[in-house]
């Protein structure tokens, strides 16, 4: 096994997501056959190889530090699904 | 011969002479959508009302000579395209009916240059799939067979094309999203070299993947289109300042000389026969023509799709933390406080496979974790590069399958995601290279069924690219061909 049911549930709690038990004994089977899969990437000498992130190797983009037109609080809170007096709603998180 | 039936430069010309304005051609796609829709479901939303108005300021600006490269060309977006004032969904159900308040780079360059947007095209939910199955929005069926699938996950947007919805339409390709639906479906797919396009307002899937591109139903319209939609963009930090050839310019060179390379890993044992069959009188074509065809060998491309999902799911768990229910979309609030309400909005919001790849990439970068499954992936991914750059130094243009079958049956690969992710085998290794890679439509089965050729060229190789693949079109007549429906 490549991974437990109790990783599973581990994985979810990080990713936030609330699963069913069913859920979870599905995608325990899944994630097992695909991490085995993707073991073999270790049949490959990896030591001296540089790793990528990315396919175009990039400096960090820099721009002048400018006052420029945004937005506005108005625009971005127009799909919020709770908004509060020029701000996002969320429920109370400390009592 | 209907007005759908017409390329973006037949219209073009039709327009210049004053035989067809846009407001007709707009009216012909809006009701080909109504007669057709009901079966392909390529789309999410129609916009009826938003694309006359458009046809009637396009011809209003013809009639003052200020024509642009696209003006009144009816085309339709991939529903992952943010545009303004107009709902966008990912096909994912937590968008809910999300309504963005600006334009990404590419619509506004399309609207810039005259384009009509008709409406948006369905997929799989955030661009996570290979059969357009896993759309919040129901399935796209595939027009040359109902009962199959389009490709995915620009099923929308290549169904549309080969059903004459729309002349063209932007989709992304992460692993072959462009390319494999093309391949399905009949018509010319691109993907460009990773920072061609702009990817600002296009929703993240994995971003150093992602990349915008066109389909159309031949390769001068292709060419048209990438036009419209290439350069760099200071809004999208990885968009690379080069300057944009006039993609038309050498259009017609041919291919005489050139060098095509056949990778050996690509002519497997679970290649289709009649793929394989196509891909060879392909080669023929292009022997003919006068290109030197010639092996080449691309040792690591066995790894490509476990590099893949590594790479892509982990980029993922990351790009969709941001559904979280607090700034936009659905929020689901049951009164157990913030981060419960994060785990009702996400696991209500989320379909199966965007939840299966939320979770291997929360895996391959949680602790313990990271340096086996996702630093690994990303040496591997050196190691498929540098295959390709050693490849193009002996050939100018890499010729292989699109896929390794021709469209498969609605539900034949759902119950086995592993199964459905080595269909995307010879598609994937370009996106982790970062080069361009081209659908050609090259033959049918038996069964009737399009079968694709996939061009592959050097990193911003775009014009060349078009140029070895307009050869072959002209040769043949396999993009003169559309079903029946």
């Amino acid at each position: 096994m490549k991974i437990t049911r109790g990783e599973v549930e581990n994985v979810a709690r990080l990713a936030r997501l609330a699963l069913a038990d069913e859920e979870l004994d599905r995608l325990t089977g899944e994630m097992d056959a695909i991490l085995g899969y993707v073991e073999q990437l270790n049949e490959l000498d990896t030591d001296d190889i540089i790793p990528m992130a990315h396919a175009v190797p990039l400096e960090n983009a820099f721009r002048a530090d400018e006052v420029r037109p945004s937005l506005g609080t108005d625009k971005a809170l127009t799909n919020a699904p709770d908004p509060d007096d020029g701000c996002f709603g969320v429920p109370k998180v400390i009592e | 011969m209907q007005l759908t039936d017409l390329t973006i430069h037949e219209m073009q010309q039709r327009m210049a002479d004053g035989s067809l304005t846009s407001v007709e051609l707009t009216e012909a796609f809006l009701q080909r959508i109504k007669d057709t829709d009901e079966r392909l479901n390529a789309f999410i939303t129609v916009c009826d009302e938003e694309a006359l108005e458009a046809a009637r300021q396009a011809d209003a600006q013809r009639a003052a000579s200020n024509v642009q490269p696209l003006t009144g060309i009816p085309v339709a977006l991939k529903d992952i395209f943010i545009t303004e004032g107009l709902r966008t969904t990912c096909a994912s159900k937590i968008l809910g009916d999300y309504c963005p308040p600006y334009d990404g780079t590419a619509v506004r360059k399309l609207k810039e240059q005259g384009a009509v947007i008709v409406g948006k095209l369905n997929m799989d939910e955030f661009a996570m799939g290979s059969s357009n199955e896993n759309s919040g929005y129901g399935p796209v069926r595939n027009p040359w067979n109902l009962d199959c699938v389009p490709g995915g996950s620009s099923g929308g947007s290549a169904v549309a094309v080969a059903a004459r919805q729309a002349v063209a339409t932007l989709g992304t390709d992460t692993g072959g999203s462009i390319r494999m639906p093309a391949s399905h479906c009949g018509v010319v797919g691109l993907k460009p070299s990773y920072g061609r396009v702009s990817r600002y307002g296009v929703i993240a899937y994995a971003s150093s993947l992602d990349q915008v591109g066109p389909m159309t139903r031949d390769v001068r319209d292709c060419a048209i289109m990438l036009g419209a939609v290439a350069g760099y963009d200071p809004a999208d930090s990885t968009s690379v300042d080069m300057p944009v050839p006039d993609y038309l310019e050498n259009l017609e060179q041919g291919v005489a000389g050139k060098k095509i390379g056949l990778p050996k890993e690509y002519f497997i044992d679970g290649l289709d026969a009649e793929v394989k069959q196509a891909i060879d009188a392909a080669v023929e074509t292009y022997r003919k023509l006068g290109a030197e065809i010639v092996e080449v060998s691309l040792p690591h491309t066995k790894y490509a799709v476990a590099c893949y999902y590594v790479v892509a799911t982990a980029e993922a768990s990351s790009n969709l933390a941001r559904y979280d229910g607090v700034r936009f979309g659905q929020r689901v609030d049951e009164g157990n406080g913030l981060i419960d309400m994060y785990m009702q909005t996400r696991s209500q919001g989320f379909g199966d496979e965007v939840k299966r790849r939320i979770m291997l990439g929360t895996y391959a970068l949680s602790s313990g974790y990271y340096d086996a499954y996702y630093l690994k992936a990303q040496k591997v991914r050196s190691l498929i590069r540098q295959d390709f750059l050693d490849a193009f130094e002996q050939v100018d243009c890499i010729l292989t399958p699109v896929a390794p079958t021709a469209a498969f049956k609605l539900g034949e690969k759902m119950a086995d995601p592993l199964t459905m992710y080595l269909s995307d085998i010879f598609t994937i290794s370009t996106n982790l290279a970062g080069i361009c890679g081209l659908s050609l439509p090259c033959g049918r089965t038996e069964q009737g069924l399009p079968i694709g050729v996939q061009l592959l060229g050097k990193p911003f190789g775009e014009a060349e690219l078009l140029q070895t693949a307009y050869a072959y079109e002209q040769a043949t007549d396999w993009h003169t061909q559309g079903p029946e429906l």
